[in-house]
């Protein structure tokens, strides 16, 4: 079956992607994330995880200028537009971290860690970054 | 049961490319499909052929190479992260200026979506990464 | 659901984060330098003792070998091959790989 056919239709699985890394300092954020995009056009049932430093790609006000790298933290508001609506964060992260929901970018649902477990038995598909 | 493994790092650095050709080759022992490898991250770098490992340690370039020869394994590398490195077979290297190609046997070039496809068609998908 | 972890519980989070998500039920296998974890009499013996109540531990033996860690490992971690390790994933449903 070609990517052309895959997407039109068929076999929906649920995919997970698992983001645990912070952004910058390793290119598995920035990875992780064009890998969502090109998944969105095969209408899987798509759910993004962000625990651990995961957490930290959603923090608002990035200014890369200084170490030349592209700011890439927009994208993630643009997820909803190819709707990948099911934005995932663990509070444990969070709060460990010292943040809350008003630093993120986006909107997204924040889950505990026993949420997350059971919201991960649930997936066909799990990718790790 | 059919897989799809997806590998993140290149070779030498980190285990997870030897791990990897381990576990593809004790599905295939076992009698299972591999649908497809994909290497994504700087697991696109385990398709150079211009590496020259010590000759008393493995190759792992060419192990891959081979296991794909002898069961017509589908070896995916990511082109956008293979783009960023400096992986490319003779097409990509001519459509983005390049004088040379580095790609090993066996490899193909292709896009994200064999990743996604990969996951869908297969009955499991193991990653492989640091 | 299987579940991997293949850092050293001492180097990194991955294996705590791991052992924090996994439901009942559910088997870890530790691979790479993820097998330290399954060391006997160290500082996180006990958080994988309590863990055994809920998970079925198991390590990758070749990884266990080649870390010089052969006799070593906590009663309770069950070892097993490359050949096991594909066996863990037919026999669930899933494979969550921590890094």
């Amino acid at each position: 079956m070609s990517d052309e056919e895959m997407m039109e239709g068929g076999v929906q699985k649920k995919f997970c992607y698992v983001n645990r890394t912070a952004p910058y300092g390793t290119v598995y954020a920035l990875e992780a994330l064009e890998v969502v995009l090109i998944g969105a056009a095969f209408e899987q049932d798509v759910s993004v995880i962000f625990m651990d430093d995961g957490v930290f790609q959603l923090a608002k006000g990035q200014d890369t200028a200084g170490i030349g790298m592209k700011n890439f933290s927009p994208t993630y508001r643009a997820l909803e537009m190819y709707d990948v609506e099911k934005l995932y964060v663990s509070k444990e992260s969070l709060e460990a971290r010292g943040l809350s929901e008003d630093d993120l970018l986006v909107d997204v649902e924040v889950k505990t860690a026993a949420e997350i477990r059971d919201l991960m038995e649930e997936q066909d598909v799990l990718l790790t970054f | 049961m059919k897989f799809t493994i997806q590998v993140n790092e290149g070779p030498y650095t980190h285990q997870a490319s030897d791990t990897a050709y381990n576990f593809a080759t004790a599905a295939l022992a076992a009698g299972h499909e591999i649908y497809r490898v994909f290497f994504y991250h700087d697991g696109v770098n385990n398709a150079t052929r211009l590496t020259t490992p010590p000759q008393d340690d493995r190759n792992v370039i060419n192990r891959w190479s081979e296991l794909a020869a002898k069961h017509s394994l589908d070896l995916v590398v990511c082109v956008a992260a293979a783009q960023r490195r400096g992986i490319a077979d003779a097409d990509e290297a001519r459509r983005n200026g390049k004088n040379a190609d580095n790609i090993a046997p066996g490899f193909r070039i292709s896009g994200l979506g064999q990743l996604i496809e990969g996951g869908i068609q297969a009955d499991r998908l193991v990653v492989f990464g640091d | 659901m299987l579940h991997t972890v293949n850092k050293s519980p001492f180097q990194k989070n991955t294996f705590e984060s791991c052992i924090k998500h996994a439901a009942k039920g559910s088997a870890v296998l530790l691979i790479e330098d993820g097998v330290y974890a399954a060391l006997k009499d160290t500082s996180v013996s006990a958080d994988v003792q309590q863990a055994m109540g809920d998970i079925t531990f198991y390590a990758l033996e070749p990884d266990v070998n080649a870390r010089g860690l052969k006799g070593k490992v906590m009663d309770g971690v069950n070892l097993v091959d490359y050949a096991g390790f594909v066996d863990l994933t037919v026999k669930f449903d899933r494979v969550q790989s921590w890094l």
